[in-house]
């Protein structure tokens, strides 16, 4: 184990019968980086942060996460990580004050932990008057921020965003980034996928996947360098063209 | 320990903020309980007959009259063609048709013998056999009378007679609602319970939040059995409800103890609700959840010992039985009300119903998969 | 009509596309028809006793074995005082015991009188009042035969008794119609209901409400792939009667499955007008299934004869959709009498396929507004 190492993964596949979602796929990520997973549709992001993250058994290769061997080892895993889905995934009919307490809850958080941090995370989201108010009359961005507010809420070592700013206006999003910024900056590793070029932008280093396949990885500058693009849009439309499958 | 706590929290917290679904929770199955056992009278008094008389003679009409006094039938048409009695039959308003031929008392009194024809509507089995065997009754009764009528000699009985007397048990009165209530009752619970865990997971897994809890450590048997507590706790609140309507409406009391029934409802829940969660577990979707506890439930009731006597089911179909839950509450509620049994009497149906119990949670947390 | 027809091709992609669902649905009648027609009957057979049996003689020996030897009776459990009855009524393991008296034989023969006792457990009245009245036929018979044989009494009245439509008096010919009353509604109203407020739930309902189609059709399209299935379930449960339950189709076979695609209309429309007064799953599920399942099956008649109950639960009686159809498969199916005898039921089925749907876009057109 590679303890510099906040997640590894060496030729990691998932295969849905014939189809392999994920091909081969190997990379590291250091502690403490922001590291951003692109593709298009369908080009196995988000399968292969569900295997890390315990929610799917690959099929083949090997991967940690924290430290921890993603086959042996997922319920471990799953007490250092947090993850923050690309359906929305708080419980609507919940408050947003019982929506905190019950994943801090579970994730065995004290009470006294749970008070004193959900105060300073509304006061922080600038939600105390929501403090008491069902998640479902939230606006859409304000679900999402909370939502990545409570996926790191117990202090997990890595997150994991699946799309999270996926529908949320411009305004929102540079919020969302720079709650992750926060986030990074106090040592919590980054792992997010996007479809959206300009947020690579902010990322410490991008893997580009095409097919399954990572067809790309190293930071933004060398990336456009590499392929003498102007900005991640080129560099991104040169890969995007060899892929094979369509949307899906 | 503690994340069984929050998991519970949560859980009231859903059940208690839908008042919709809440009012319909306990409103339901009082209503229900309420008005059905009414509807549930297998007492075959006001048989509706249609008689065909052709002889029109004192005797024929002796005969009606003898029939009508009984209290059993009901004469809805008194007339001289047989076809329109049948027309009664084909319409419902008539379940026997007695059918006097002409010469019937030229005969009786002539011959020594006449013959009357009853025939009955035998789509409905207890009705067509009851009812014939109230009219055989009447018939043998008004036969013995004319007998005696004829006969003067003094009557000394040379030929033995073996008398019948008999005893109804338990419930002297024959009240079908001291059967009827807890039956009810037993299923109403059994179909909100099951119902409402079949389609509780697979809602989370509609709406996407279990993705979000399987990322989580919790434990599979934590997560299970946050999900079963607050609905046995609630099984057990309209289990109480329901003796208390039993008790204002009907004047139903136990004749056993309510520490019997609640043991054996406290276990009995826990197997209907492992069975819901199953069910759960395997859906996709909540609507399959939905279709597959109605399949479950239209055996378990119809085929719960209710409605119809197991005994008289076909081998391979009381083995079916052997596997329904309800089968064993209804058994037992049954003894506990009406026959005051205690526990060692019904030892036998808390054992299994226990296994089922065991199994079937088992299975659910098995079932249940964190990672696909 | 395009769009209309469209929006049918999708609902039907949806249901095709969940094969585990539309495997329950088609299955799922040809299962319960299967095991209700052979296994349920109103009729009470093979059922447990015991007998008290005082005198060990030869006459009670007689009857004991001719209580044995009818369809009614089986196992009998042998009882040594009067107060193992009620031990074995509260373990269940037994509904009637039959008390022989001491010197049994010696007294029919010497005072020609004594008397056998009958007691029964009442905790299930129908089935204690059955007994009861098959063991007394039992006894009466055997004394008949065994003392009063060679006797021709004088002016005797014979009954012939002939059972009408049913003269096998199978279970199948009440609980065929019945079973397909209940699963065509059920499953009509539980799944329209069901998929709409789905829809209400994910959302998706607005999306199609923006479409140019009228917001009634999309809901009407939404229901029509489910009349399609049932009434594959109609012929199917239909060609099981026939051929697996031996329930013949004594009517016309056009005006019973007419009838039924009624039937089916109208339960579409309840699921309709259910799923426009819920907001969730749960609730059209609680109303659709829990709120209509006992009810039905107390109501319809299959189990408990309407002209039985008292009026009140007569009139309440009225209400359930399929009461009516019962008493249409019954008479179609099994009588075999015609439209002229059946007018008033389809009538009746025809005002509520009318008020459901009425109601239905009603209570759609305020949500809308």
């Amino acid at each position: 184990m590679q303890p510099d190492y906040a997640i590894t993964a060496k030729d990691l596949t998932k295969r849905f019968g014939d189809f392999t979602a994920v091909d081969k796929i190997s990379f590291e990520v250091s502690r403490g980086e922001i590291f951003g997973f692109l593709g298009a549709n369908g080009a196995g992001k988000t399968t292969a942060m569900r295997m890390l993250c315990g929610l799917s058994l690959p099929s083949a290769g090997t991967a940690t996460v924290a430290g921890f061997d993603v086959y042996r080892d997922n319920e471990r895993i799953k007490k250092r990580i947090g993850y923050m889905s690309q359906k929305f995934s708080l419980y609507e009919d919940l408050t947003v004050k019982e929506n905190i307490r019950f994943y801090g809850g579970i994730y065995g958080r004290s009470d006294l932990f749970i008070k004193e941090q959900t105060g300073y995370l509304l006061q922080h989201l600038r939600l105390e008057k929501e403090g008491n108010t069902l998640v479902r009359a939230l606006p859409l961005g304000w679900k999402q921020k909370l939502a990545f507010s409570v996926a790191i809420f117990h202090e997990p070592d890595i997150v994991f965003l699946d799309e999270p700013t996926g529908g949320v206006d411009p305004v929102t999003r540079r919020e969302f980034w720079n709650m992750i910024y926060e986030a990074s900056a106090k040592g919590i590793t980054v792992f997010v996928t996007t479809h959206y070029l300009d947020e690579a932008e902010y990322c410490n280093r991008v893997s580009i996947m095409v097919d399954g396949k990572i067809e790309a990885l190293d930071s933004p500058s060398a990336l456009k360098q590499q392929f003498s693009a102007a900005s991640m849009d080129g560099v991104f439309l040169q890969l995007a063209r060899k892929a094979k499958r369509t949307e899906g | 320990m503690r994340t069984l706590k929050f998991l519970l929290q949560k859980e009231f917290r859903q059940i208690f903020r839908d008042p919709a679904i809440l009012r319909l929770i306990f409103i339901m199955p009082v209503i229900q309980l309420i008005v059905l056992p009414l509807a549930a009278d297998y007492e075959m008094k006001n048989i509706n007959l249609a008689v065909t008389d052709h002889d029109h003679s004192a005797y024929s009409r002796e005969l009606v009259n003898k029939i009508k006094a009984s209290g059993y039938f009901k004469l809805v048409t008194y007339n001289e063609a047989y076809k329109q009695s049948l027309t009664a039959i084909e319409n419902d308003q008539a379940d026997l048709i007695l059918e006097i031929p002409v010469h019937f008392e030229k005969d009786l009194v002539k011959e020594d013998a006449a013959k009357v024809f009853v025939s009955i509507n035998a789509i409905n089995g207890t009705k067509a056999g009851l009812g014939g065997a109230y009219l055989q009754t009447i018939l043998r009764d008004y036969n013995q009378a004319v007998r005696e009528k004829w006969i003067q000699f003094p009557r000394i009985k040379l030929l033995p007679t073996i008398d019948i007397t008999y005893a109804n048990w338990f419930n002297p009165h024959m009240n079908y609602k001291y059967f009827m209530v807890p039956g009810i009752l037993v299923l109403l619970l059994t179909m909100i319970g099951a119902n409402l865990t079949a389609i509780n997971i697979v809602r989370e897994k509609e709406i996407g939040t279990i993705e979000q809890i399987n990322v989580t450590p919790i434990r599979k048997h934590h997560f299970i059995l946050g999900k079963l507590i607050p609905f046995w706790i609630l099984g057990l609140v309209i289990l109480t409800l329901g003796f208390g309507v039993a008790r204002i409406v009907y004047g139903i009391i136990p004749a056993g103890s309510f520490v019997t029934i609640y043991v054996f409802a406290a276990v009995y829940l826990l197997a209907v609700l492992g069975l819901g969660l199953l069910v759960s577990t395997y859906a996709a979707t909540q609507q399959q959840a939905m279709l597959v506890s109605f399949f479950i439930m239209m055996i378990f009731i119809l085929m719960g010992g209710l409605y119809t006597s197991i005994d008289s089911m076909p081998e391979w179909a009381k083995w079916i039985t052997r596997f329904n839950p309800v089968s064993y509450f209804i058994d037992v509620m049954r003894m506990v009300v009406l026959k005051g049994s205690g526990l060692t009497d019904i030892s036998r149906q808390l054992g299994i119903i226990a296994l089922f119990a065991v199994v079937l949670n088992t299975w659910a947390i098995l079932s249940y998969r964190k990672r696909s | 009509m395009k769009q209309f027809r469209s929006f049918i091709r999708k609902e039907f992609y949806h249901i095709l596309r969940d094969r585990r669902t539309l495997f329950i649905l088609l299955g799922m009648p040809v299962i319960q028809i299967i095991i209700f027609g052979f296994a349920l009957t109103n009729e009470v057979t093979n059922s447990k006793y015991a007998v008290l049996d005082n005198a060990k003689d030869i006459v009670s020996q007689k009857l004991i074995q001719r209580i044995e030897a009818s369809q009614y009776f089986e196992g009998a459990t042998r009882l040594y005082s009067y107060d193992d009855i009620a031990k074995a009524f509260r373990k269940g393991a037994i509904k009637i015991a039959i008390v022989i008296p001491p010197h049994f034989a010696e007294d029919l023969g010497q005072l020609h009188t004594a008397q056998v006792q009958l007691v029964a457990d009442a905790s299930d009245p129908n089935v204690a009042n059955t007994l009861v009245n098959y063991a007394s036929a039992i006894i009466n018979d055997f004394q008949q035969n065994e003392f009063n044989k060679d006797q021709q009494l004088p002016y005797r009245i014979l009954a012939e008794q002939r059972m009408l439509y049913n003269p096998q008096l199978k279970g199948a010919y009440n609980f065929v119609p019945g079973v397909m009353a209940m699963v065509l509604l059920l499953v009509c109203t539980m799944m329209t209901a069901i998929t709409i407020v789905k829809e209400k739930e994910t959302g998706t309902m607005e999306i199609m409400l923006v479409s140019p189609l009228q917001p009634l059709l999309i809901v009407v399209a939404k229901a029509v792939p489910y009349l399609l299935l049932s009434i594959i379930n109609i012929i199917s449960i239909l060609l099981l009667s026939v051929y697996v339950l031996e329930v013949p189709v004594q009517g016309n076979l056009f005006l019973l499955i007419g009838e039924s695609i009624l039937f089916t209309l109208v339960s579409l429309s309840l699921g309709l007008l259910i799923s426009a007064g819920s907001n969730s799953q749960q609730t059209a599920m609680f109303i659709s299934l829990i709120g209509m399942f006992l009810p039905t099956v107390m109501f319809s008649g299959f189990m408990f004869p309407v002209e039985n109950m008292p009026k009140p639960m007569q009139v309440i009686s009225n209400i359930v959709p399929a009461k009516w159809y019962y008493t249409v498969v019954k008479s179609v199916m099994i009588k075999g009498v015609g439209f002229k005898a059946i007018w008033k039921e389809t009538l009746v089925l025809t005002a509520m396929l009318f008020f459901f749907l009425g109601m239905a876009i009603r209570n759609f057109k305020i949500r809308l507004a």
